[in-house]
């Protein structure tokens, strides 16, 4: 079959590689119909994540149809249509009966991995380095998914690829980013960074009642689809203008009562400040280049929020701790526990709340993977969000 | 340390008095270590004084005469010395100073080797320094490795000698689930990564094959030697086993319903005694490690069935065909 594989850094081929086979009982077999790029992809594709290995399948945003089942598998059958959640679950272990499911604690055979960089293993996920297990992923013509019994939802007849794909992380990736906000009536958001997580992060905020949503990004598409389809209230260009005396400005003086960072390790930042980062993540002094996390800390109003769904990978430095602490700061953070959003939002979409592929803005046949990523990475032609075909 | 219903009664850990919750270790395998670090911590303080005052003698003495490495930077290298051995000698947890001066032979070494391809040099005595550094590397991260171990519950030296590897992991299930799982043998190489097949031959005894270093398949016989059922299994390997060890797991519920605490010990005295164990540590061979992914396994099945693979066995040596479909 064909499959997207990351050979090195910023370097990605469809290659012929072996059809995926039920190891486990509880495994079953899905043909992909759509499979999409995530941002964090993009953080393997630059080469910021560690335990990659040539020819690693890339993917953890996908669906299709059920061809084979194992045998302990009685809730799906061949024909059903399905969409799989990018972490792997048990549904047995003690996280996964907290609805933790991104920190299962079995289905990550690299633990080890894992437990020697972050303390403790979370979850496995597909196609996203041997640290968080190793599993082949999605952005090919099959895929195999272990724990078939408890992992994927079964799409009702009706609703196209397009409506239900992003169920699989980043509409439920931005929900509970907006989620760990504990919105309050009246309250006002900022939003870093307006790429699909963010967009989806800045519709739900909405969708739970937040009074003022401000999009921030730096690329006038971008911001304009946050606020004609995302509902941002607010945009603002953190080129143009200085973030904190806005924010301070536009909330009466006190600050957001939650900041989302949908930005993650590789922000981008003019001038000094950002070089400095840039050489230390170059140089290996520190793995991640976390600048929209300390203005989401520094702008935050007291005793405010700030929630965390873009994606860390390692250890940063200039960490604004005094801030968090001193003014009461609550941190919510996590890989999506993406079965625990599933059906609520499944059933948002049908109701016509939400249409998720308001970020779609390119469809392309897998084969021409490779230019998704180079769009997707480097901004061209409006790139928002790419979903393949495989 | 909310641990209800645990006790720590093992022969390596202990709480210092009842309920003050305070956790120590005891046993003597790690006073040889530190002996062993204070002296090489003086050899540091004594190298680096006479490379920091007479860097052209010490050059001249290994053989690096005129074309070796400038005074400067032997002073430089007496420095690192000094630094290590005061830090050997005046830390409480000297492991990490210990690792410095590995670190320092590595460069020592890296310095005696350019010295090789100079000319001018003394080869006869290059090659002796080169020897004793590349031995007294050997001593210091053996060294630094048991002092590193000491302060770690999961690797113990006994008082006897042994090498005792510790593990805990808490699983969702009851307890009598676990131990009737543990109890039958046969389950073993379900979950045992280098055991292959267990045999039970009487009613405390099993006959076990499993594969050694290097893909050499040894065979035991083990006894149960005590056996509180859903609480304790301990079991020893015979006399003529050539793999002599002893183990024993405890299952004991975690507080509110929270599953069972599975703590596995086993004690080992591997050929040429705990030396052997840490030099095999540093080639890359862990047995605490080992017990660990051997739990995680265990922990797996029991909650779901079976063990997690993310790939097939033949998948990590693919080869990827050329071109692709592009």
């Amino acid at each position: 079959m064909r499959a997207t594989c990351w050979m090195g850094k910023t370097d990605v081929q469809v290659q012929q590689v072996p059809e995926p086979k039920i190891l486990n009982e509880r495994d079953a077999i899905v043909r992909i119909s759509s499979t999409a790029i995530c941002g964090s992809d993009l953080h393997l594709y630059n080469g910021f994540v560690p335990t990659m290995k040539s020819g690693d399948i890339l993917g953890h945003e996908f669906m299709g149809e059920i061809v084979e089942t194992g045998s302990a598998v009685k809730n799906l059958k061949a024909g059903d249509r399905v969409v799989v959640p990018f972490p792997i679950s048990c549904g047995a272990c003690a996280q996964c009966r907290r609805s933790l499911f991104s920190l299962c604690e079995n289905t990550n055979p690299n633990a080890w991995m894992a437990e020697k960089l972050w303390g403790y293993s979370p979850a496995g996920i597909y196609g996203y380095s041997h640290l968080t297990g190793g599993y082949p992923g999605g952005q090919s013509e099959y895929a195999r998914v272990p724990f078939a019994d408890v992992n994927p939802l079964k799409i009702p007849a009706g609703m196209s690829d397009e409506q239900v794909l992003f169920l699989s992380d980043i509409l439920p990736t931005g929900y509970m980013g907006a989620e760990m906000c504990n919105i309050q009536p009246g309250d006002t958001l900022a939003v870093w960074g307006c790429g699909p997580v963010g967009q989806f992060a800045i519709k739900s905020a909405k969708l739970l009642g937040a009074e003022r949503v401000i999009a921030i990004d730096r690329f006038p598409y971008r911001l304009a689809v946050a606020r004609e389809r995302a509902g941002a209230t607010d945009t603002l260009n953190y080129e143009e203008i200085d973030l904190y005396d806005a924010l301070k400005d536009m909330t009466g003086g006190r600050g957001p009562d939650a900041c989302i960072d949908a930005v993650g390790l590789e922000a981008h930042l003019p001038g000094a400040l950002g070089a400095y980062d840039r050489i230390k993540q170059a140089t290996g002094l520190e793995s991640d280049r976390p600048h929209a996390l300390r203005e989401a800390i520094m702008a935050c109003r007291n005793g405010g929020t700030v929630s965390i769904i873009g994606v860390y990978g390692g250890f940063i430095d200039k960490f604004p701790i005094g801030s968090l602490m001193n003014r009461s700061l609550t941190i919510r953070a996590g890989q999506c526990h993406v079965q625990r959003y599933m059906k609520p939002l499944l059933e948002r979409i049908q109701k016509g709340e939400i249409d998720p592929s308001f970020v779609i803005t390119h469809r392309l046949p897998l084969d021409e993977a490779a230019r998704g990523y180079d769009m997707f990475v480097n901004k061209y032609d409006d790139c928002l969000k790419v979903v393949l075909k495989p | 340390m909310a641990m209800q219903g645990v006790e720590h009664q093992s022969v390596g850990l202990e709480r210092r008095g009842r309920g003050d919750g305070a956790w120590r270790r005891h046993g003597n395998g790690g006073a040889q270590s530190e002996r062993l670090a204070s002296g090489l911590g003086w050899f540091s303080i004594g190298l680096g004084v006479a490379e920091l005052l007479a860097p052209r003698a010490v050059a001249r003495g290994i053989g690096l005469k005129g074309r070796g490495p400038t005074p400067a930077l032997t002073r430089l290298c007496g420095l690192r010395e000094l630094a290590a051995g005061v830090g050997i000698l005046s830390q409480r947890r000297p492991s990490a100073w210990m690792w410095s001066r590995v670190a320092g032979d590595v460069m020592d070494l890296a310095l005696l080797a350019s010295g090789f391809a100079a000319r001018g040099t003394n080869r006869a005595r290059l090659a002796a320094a080169t020897a004793a550094v590349a031995g007294v590397t050997v001593v210091d991260a053996v060294c630094a490795q048991r002092l590193t171990d000491r302060g770690r519950l999961s690797v113990q030296t006994t008082t006897e000698g042994a090498l005792r590897v510790r593990r805990r992991i808490t699983v969702n299930r009851p307890p009598d689930a676990l131990y009737r799982f543990w109890r039958d043998f046969a389950n073993a190489p379900r979950f045992m990564e280098r055991v292959e097949a267990v045999q039970t031959t009487g009613e405390r005894r099993t006959h076990w094959r499993a594969k050694g270093p290097g893909g050499v398949t040894v065979e035991w016989d083990a006894e149960v030697t005590e056996d509180r059922p859903n609480e304790l299994i301990a079991w020893r390997t015979l006399d003529d086993a050539p793999f002599r060890h002893s183990g024993v797991v405890r299952f004991e519920p975690a507080p509110a319903g929270r599953g069972t605490v599975v703590t596995v010990e086993m004690d080992y005295a591997p050929p040429g005694g705990a030396l052997t164990a840490t030099a095999a540590k540093l080639l890359g061979y862990a047995p605490e490690q080992q017990l660990q992914e051997d739990l995680r396994r265990f922990k797996q099945f029991l909650e779901t069935g079976l063990v997690v693979v993310a790939q097939p066995p033949a998948w990590s040596s693919r080869s990827i065909a050329a071109g692709g479909a592009r």
